[in-house]
């Protein structure tokens, strides 16, 4: 168990190492956002911005400009939740190779309550051309996507969890930007899913080996996205997507878009269904906002039987 | 590129470059006049006098890097760097157009050397000091200028900035605000008072300097001054006239965001805006004879 932040902290230093043109801003958020690692290891490359996430995509997007490749950490909620327009200005519009951790998305953020839990920054970011936008299953996972982003010529926006989740990859897993990993091969449907949900559906898959047999792909890369092996899973006949985010827009809506495009199946959308968070202790909201295995096992459950209906 | 010091000789160009930010307004049909007018004077102190700069090569490395954050005056940027030599002057008629290296407002990745994409107010000073921050870590020896609008220091984005580049004492920043007193909606004092602007940037630990914004000496000893100041970042606050040296849109805010043809027509109708504008440039408000008259 580990939290995906970690992986970020890890990741910049490790790109910091290979790249001295690396360097970290952070809005007040040092610790949580696990810039203190980078902190640690190259204090000359470190910039406090204070509370101004306006001010934290700006000035990195001068500095991206000038030659550095800046990683910019806020919890998520306020970056990209406040500074959007800047970002897509100064960084989208402007291509500049600013990299964006959104730290504690998604609903597990917990007791804090609404206000800090972001579930729209999928939509948002994902709306945004010449941005590359990912969300990593785990800390492992998260480290690789980090260390990869550094390399990139354009922006990139990356979601992590605060909580610990369960590490299913190992530093062998393959990763590639924009490459879906299928975890688990299966015939009779398929769960795409990002982030945290990774897990829960790989447990929804074993649960129901009896039933039926599921593949499990690991959509890290919401945009630009793997349609090739999204189709792929299309291809078993009924879907379900899962993401700790509004299903509005999120990665769920980007697969549907393929898929309804190009091989119409069944989808269901496992996801914050048009609502705000509240407070509570993370498992509490996981299982109230339904983004747990035994949701992800209804939602296949019904993606099946619409595909025999049809 | 060798400055040009004769004070008449900058005035004579200043001239030309308004003559044809209409000229470049009028084939647009859409744009804002007042704000390219009123800057005249100080882009052609900058790319005439001022920079260390290369027009031949835009990107040369060594540079002094010019942002302009109110994106929307950017026909003076382009006019000026046209009179300058960056690209042939006719280009300047392509302004708005399709596929123009000349957007509506700049964009870093249509046309070299424009360092940072604008439009949106209030987020130019803070790529500028980043810009500036990035080039102090290398300790780079060129110079970082800000051009700024006084309507937006309304937008929060752009104090953050003020009190960063406060913060770590960029030396190597110079800002300048175009101090026109109007914004769209009216008169900067109306729609939300800055003064006293000068004492909110020296709370922010800046230095700070007036001009007359249409006057090359004291717009060129300013900014030399800046270079002197080390212990902080300097603004130059540049009281200037929008619209200026053409008498009917001097002084209105209904010219902010109007192009000639456009603008309010109780002096002028819309139809002749155009050619009174050029009329009076070429004349120098009726002083002189136009030339092809």
């Amino acid at each position: 168990m580990a939290p995906s932040r970690d992986g970020y902290g890890k990741g910049m230093v490790e790109a910091g190492k290979k790249d001295k043109r690396v360097v970290a801003l952070c809005a007040d958020l040092t610790e949580s956002t696990r810039t203190e690692y980078f902190r640690k290891e190259f204090p000359d490359r470190f910039i406090e911005i204070g509370v101004a996430e306006q001010l934290l995509a700006t000035a990195a997007s001068g500095m991206a400009a000038y030659g550095k490749i800046p990683f910019i950490a806020s919890y998520a909620a306020f970056s990209p939740g406040r500074n959007w327009e800047q970002i897509r200005t100064t960084i989208a519009l402007n291509y500049v190779p600013v990299k964006i951790g959104g730290m504690h998305a998604g609903i597990s953020v917990g007791p804090d309550g609404a206000t800090h839990q972001a579930l729209e920054d999928m939509a948002t970011m994902r709306a945004m051309p010449n941005m590359t936008v990912m969300a990593p299953c785990d800390a492992v996972e998260a480290k690789k996507m980090t260390a990869a982003a550094a390399k990139t010529a354009g922006p990139v926006y990356m979601r992590f969890g605060r909580e610990k989740v369960p590490v299913v990859t190992t530093e062998k897993t393959p990763f590639k930007i924009g490459r879906a990993e299928i975890f688990r091969h299966g015939t009779d449907a398929a769960v795409i899913a990002c982030g945290p949900l990774v897990y829960e559906a790989l447990i929804a898959a074993e649960k129901l080996k009896k039933e039926m047999d599921v593949m499990v792909v690991n959509n890290h890369t919401i945009k630009p996205i793997d349609a090739k092996t999204i189709i792929k899973a299309a291809r078993t006949g009924a879907v379900v997507t899962a993401e700790e985010a509004q299903i509005n827009g999120g990665m769920g809506s980007a697969v549907m878009e393929i898929i309804g495009e190009h091989y119409p199946v069944p989808v269901e959308r496992v996801g914050v269904k048009d609502r705000f968070g509240q407070s509570g202790n993370p498992d509490e909201l996981m299982d109230l906002y339904g983004l747990r295995s035994k949701d992800i096992i209804a939602a296949l459950k019904r993606a099946v039987k619409r595909k025999t209906e049809k | 590129m060798k400055p040009v010091t004769d004070i008449a000789k900058l005035e004579k160009i200043a001239n030309n470059i308004r003559k044809d930010i209409i000229r470049s307004l009028v084939a647009a049909g859409s744009g804002h006049s007042a704000g390219p007018l009123g800057m005249a004077d100080i882009f052609t102190a900058f790319y005439f006098n001022i920079l260390n700069h290369n027009p031949k090569q835009p990107m040369w490395k060594e540079r002094d890097r010019l942002f302009l954050s109110n994106g929307h005056i950017v026909p003076v940027r382009y006019v000026t760097m046209a009179h300058a030599g960056y690209f042939p002057k006719k280009e300047i008629l392509k302004l708005r157009k399709l596929g123009s290296k000349l957007q509506g407002h700049p964009e870093r990745m249509r046309l070299p050397a424009l360092e940072s994409t604008s439009g949106p107010l209030g987020s130019g000073l803070a790529q500028a000091a980043g810009y500036a921050y990035a080039a102090r870590m290398d300790s780079r020896k060129f110079r970082v200028y800000c051009i700024t609008s006084d309507g937006e220091h309304d937008a929060g984005n752009h104090w953050e900035a003020v009190l960063f580049a406060g913060k770590n004492k960029l030396s190597n920043l110079t800002a300048v605000v175009d101090r026109n007193n109007i914004q769209i909606d009216g008169h900067t004092e109306d729609i939300m008072p800055l003064e006293p602007l000068a004492d909110k940037y020296k709370a922010f630990n800046w230095h700070v300097l007036h001009i007359d914004g249409h006057n090359f000496r004291e717009i060129i000893d300013a900014v030399q001054h800046a270079k002197a100041v080390y212990e902080k970042p300097t603004v130059i606050i540049a009281h200037t006239i929008p619209g200026k040296g053409v008498e009917f849109m001097e002084n209105r805010f209904e010219w902010h965001g109007a192009p000639p043809g456009g603008g309010p027509e109780d002096v002028v109708p819309k139809g002749e805006q155009a050619r009174e504008a050029l009329h009076e440039l070429r004349t120098l408000g009726g002083k002189i004879r136009g030339e092809h008259e």
